[in-house]
């Protein structure tokens, strides 16, 4: 079997998962949720195996040493991996808080990414690294980041439905906040989607995918029609979630899951998150520049919004436990934490130019 | 005297502003701002660009705009005089504010733990009771044991009427912060330090070619107080593909015209990922080029078909001889990069030497016999009626790309970067968790009363503690 079959294997696994997962919650019987999570790993284990294969496909083509077979220099290999460390963090949740109300939330998200991303005739072959890329340093940076990124994306979740069960009047600031941001991350979740089944993406990298195609087919396409009609479509998604905000609230309220735990999940995601991209995105990273550019810090936009992202985070801890801030104020903050990660990811290459499309090849 | 006491009220709040939280607070905010601003304007690029770019929001006011931002900084706004002085500020708060808060901490740090009398067990956070069999000395053997097994090392203090047994760990975890803090302060000044005793420059090296110093940005020369030379540079390509395996460069280091060895050899590879250091400077593979000259040598390994072998060089337009046979050799043309179209034409793709080819014109006794391309990346077109000829190399053609840097404050930012990991761990992983277990008789059983107070994460530490009592009844 190769490395496909296995994923394909884990995101049937990951939709199944999903059914049971809200069966559980709707019937409270505890041998589903056993059921639930048994699914779960199971998945998990088989894109486990998918990822060791493919490595050793890698491997393979690549002829550079074990060190060298990770696979994750693609788009398609980040988000597969991205997929693999939110379930890790979901299981660790569900194991250590005794609770499986989030697996209906989190066991959605990777089975459609999986779906999609197979769906979406992404490029999945594998390309040998150029020069620049060939660093374990690199491989370093690159896998601690994802890690820090899916606790961060975790944090993001869980504050975002802070906000949401602890909010209830429309014309609050809070409330204004955390369905806008919701609105427009959907929205862009959406258009991405869109990309990527119009083009059927053929490029190698992140990086060169995100400069040639992302929001092609919408904010970004040729035609000024569809990008006048991509953004009102956007305003009135955006428009619809601030309308129809409380159903989330409804909806967290009857899983019963409390605010607390919301807001102690988000920060044990933070303290996690925070010492490894400190570790892997900026020390390794700027190793990693040290060694292939002989500058270990240039200020390029990546760097800089890398650290911007750190400040954040770095703010969100002072803040919470030097001046006492909680509730809404420090949710906002771990939101915009987020939002930060996101544009370092992906609004760098998009929109800003930098020495970072040197690894693009 | 009153003079003296002003000064002090002075020094107090300026003290008391650097150390508070709120500047903190602020100065994160207002980095992550103008860090913002930063990578929206293209830093030290051509006006143009960036008055392009501002044209966008402000239309025709761009070009004022520009000069506004220009004058302030904002085109090279991370070596900005202000930027820098926020960074001043910003380590001036990490540096008082830690010493600020570091007397409180070091005096709890430095303090063991010691038996507590019952008023203040009452107020720690985390209690437990239960009854065990047996008498006072088998307990505390139990309680020792199991401690032990969860990684404390147990102390006994003996009391009226029973006994208490004490233990900590990570007592030093409280640091963490301080010490992540002060990994930040390392870092600034190791990256002060690369900024006034180092440079950063860069060298385009021909080939066969040596030189004595490098370039800035601006074209200043650099002296290098020793000369570099470039050997060789190759890129070489996975197989066919245009994708770049590696670059490599094999450089010598020369002391007055001497070749030195350098781990023992006088030649050093060099590539992307490994450079070469040399007496505080490293030189990095950072680009390359093509630009050939007249002197530039053609590289063969030419065999007959009878297997006599020879190694040949030549310029543009000079022959060889294949070896025991009187067929001559003449380069007649030259390609970097040779493709082939769909209707098999040939032409050049690239200005590098992506897929060098040399077209060979071979005569017998000056009688033209045949011609071919030769290509360096493909063995099958080596093959040639009259034996094997092997391009090898265009040699003096190419150029290597050198990044070439001093930083002798590279090492305190590695060191920095390493207690800072060390500090986040302690900071977030590791906390300083002490328990006290008093043991009393009651009627030939022993009560077990447990205290514990941990620094944070205090579920887990409960959680531990409830394994501990489970284990202590079975
Ligand atoms: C970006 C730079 C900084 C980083 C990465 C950093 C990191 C940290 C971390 C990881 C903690 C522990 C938080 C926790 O327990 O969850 C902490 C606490 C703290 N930080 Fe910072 N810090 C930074 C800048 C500053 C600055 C500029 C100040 C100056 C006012 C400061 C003052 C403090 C104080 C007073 C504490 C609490 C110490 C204690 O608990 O005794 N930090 N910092």
């Amino acid at each position: 079997m190769d490395s496909s079959q296995f994923f394909g294997i884990s995101s049937i696994a990951y939709i199944l998962a999903m059914v049971a997962y809200i069966a559980y919650l709707v019937f409270r019987n505890s041998t589903l949720g056993i059921i639930a999570t048994t699914i779960t790993s199971v998945g998990f284990i088989s894109q486990t195996i998918a990822f060791f294969i493919r490595g050793k496909e890698f491997y393979d083509i690549g002829q550079m040493g074990i060190m060298r077979a990770i696979p994750l220099t693609n788009l398609y290999e980040s988000l597969i991996f991205f997929v693999w460390c939110l379930i890790l963090s979901y299981l660790i949740i569900e194991w250590k808080y005794k609770n499986r109300s989030f697996g209906a939330f989190i066991t959605p998200i990777a089975g459609m990414a999986l779906a999609f991303i197979d769906i979406s005739g992404m490029d999945k072959n594998i390309h040998p690294l150029i020069p620049a890329l060939q660093s374990n340093w690199l491989l370093a940076h690159v896998t601690l980041s994802f890690i820090a990124y899916a606790t961060f994306a975790i944090s993001f979740a869980t504050s975002i439905m802070y906000l949401a069960v602890t909010t209830g009047n429309k014309k609050s600031g809070a409330y204004i906040f955390w369905t806008v941001t919701l609105g427009i991350f959907i929205s862009i979740l959406v258009t991405m989607g869109i990309d990527f089944l119009t083009f059927k993406v053929v490029a190698r990298t992140s990086e060169a995918f995100i400069k040639s195609y992302l929001f092609k087919a919408t904010f970004r396409s040729a035609s000024g029609l569809i990008v006048l009609f991509s953004y009102a479509a956007s305003a009135v998604f955006v428009y619809l979630v601030w309308r129809y905000g409380y159903v989330l609230k409804k909806l967290i309220e009857s899983f019963s899951i409390s605010p607390d735990l919301l807001d102690d999940l988000t920060y044990k995601n933070i303290a996690i998150g925070f010492p490894i991209f400190t570790l892997g995105g900026l020390i390794f990273g700027a190793i990693w520049a040290d060694q292939a550019w002989g500058k270990y810090w240039s200020w390029d936009p990546k760097e800089t919004w890398s650290l911007i992202t750190w400040f954040v985070y770095a703010f969100y801890l002072h803040a919470r436990f030097l001046r006492g801030w909680r509730g809404h104020k420090i949710a906002i903050v771990a939101v915009i934490g987020f939002v930060s990660t996101l544009f370092t990811y992906l609004g760098v290459n998009l929109l800003l130019s930098g020495l970072h499309s040197y690894g693009g090849g | 005297m009153s003079n003296k006491k002003e000064n002090q009220g002075i020094v107090d709040r300026v003290w008391s502003f650097f150390s508070s939280i709120t500047l903190a607070v602020v100065v994160f905010s207002v980095i992550s701002l103008t860090s913002i601003v930063g990578t929206i304007i293209e830093q030290g690029a051509d006006p143009e660009r960036n008055i392009k770019l501002l044209s966008k929001f402000f239309g025709d006011a761009s070009p004022t705009v520009f000069r506004i931002l220009d004058s302030l900084g904002f085109t090279n706004m991370f070596h900005s005089w202000w930027f820098i002085a926020l960074l001043f500020v910003f380590a001036a708060n990490l540096i008082i504010c830690s010493l600020d808060r570091l007397p409180r901490i070091w005096n709890i740090v430095k303090e063991p733990i010691k038996p507590l009398s019952i008023d203040l067990l009452n107020t720690m956070p985390i209690k437990r009771e239960m009854v065990l069999k047996g008498k006072i000395d088998n307990a505390k053997g139990v309680i020792e044991s199991a401690l032990n097994r969860i990684g404390f090392k147990a102390n006994v203090h003996l009391q009226d009427n029973g006994l208490q047994i004490y233990a900590e760990r990570g007592r030093y975890s409280r640091l963490g912060v301080y010490v992540t803090h002060f990994s930040i302060i390392l870092i600034l000044i190791g990256a002060v330090a690369g900024i006034f005793f180092g440079f950063n420059a860069s060298l385009n090296l021909l080939e066969g070619t040596t030189s004595a110093v490098a370039y800035m940005r601006n074209g200043k020369e650099i002296p290098l107080g020793f000369e570099i030379g470039c050997n060789d540079f190759e890129v070489s390509f996975y197989e066919n593909s245009d994708t770049p395996k590696s670059y490599k460069s094999w450089l010598t280091i020369l002391e007055n015209g001497r070749p030195v060895k350098i781990n023992g050899k006088e030649v050093t590879e060099i590539d992307v990922n490994s450079p070469l250091r040399y007496k505080g400077i490293t030189f990095y593979q950072s680009s390359y080029g093509f630009s050939p000259t007249k002197d530039s040598l053609f590289k063969f390994s030419v065999t007959s078909n009878d297997g006599k072998k020879q190694d040949v060089q030549l310029k543009f337009g000079e022959s060889f001889n294949i070896p025991g046979t009187n067929i001559m050799g003449k380069v007649a043309d030259f390609s970097p990069a040779l493709g082939i179209d769909e209707a098999g034409r040939m032409f050049t793709y690239a200005e590098m030497m992506n897929n060098p080819a040399v077209l060979v014109e071979f005569t017998e006794n000056g009688k033209p016999k045949y011609n071919q391309w030769i290509l360096k990346r493909y063995p099958q077109t080596w093959r040639v009626p009259d034996g094997m000829v092997e391009f090898k190399d265009l040699w003096g053609a190419q150029y290597t790309g050198l990044q070439v840097r001093k930083d002798p404050g590279v090492w305190i930012v590695y060191l920095g970067s390493l207690v800072m990991a060390v500090g986040l761990y302690a900071a977030f992983f590791m906390s300083h968790r002490r328990i006290w277990v008093t043991l009393k008789d009651e009627k030939g059983s022993t009560k077990v009363t447990i205290a514990a107070s941990v620094n944070k994460n205090k579920a887990a530490f409960e959680q531990k503690i409830e394994k501990l009592l489970g284990g202590l009844h079975g």
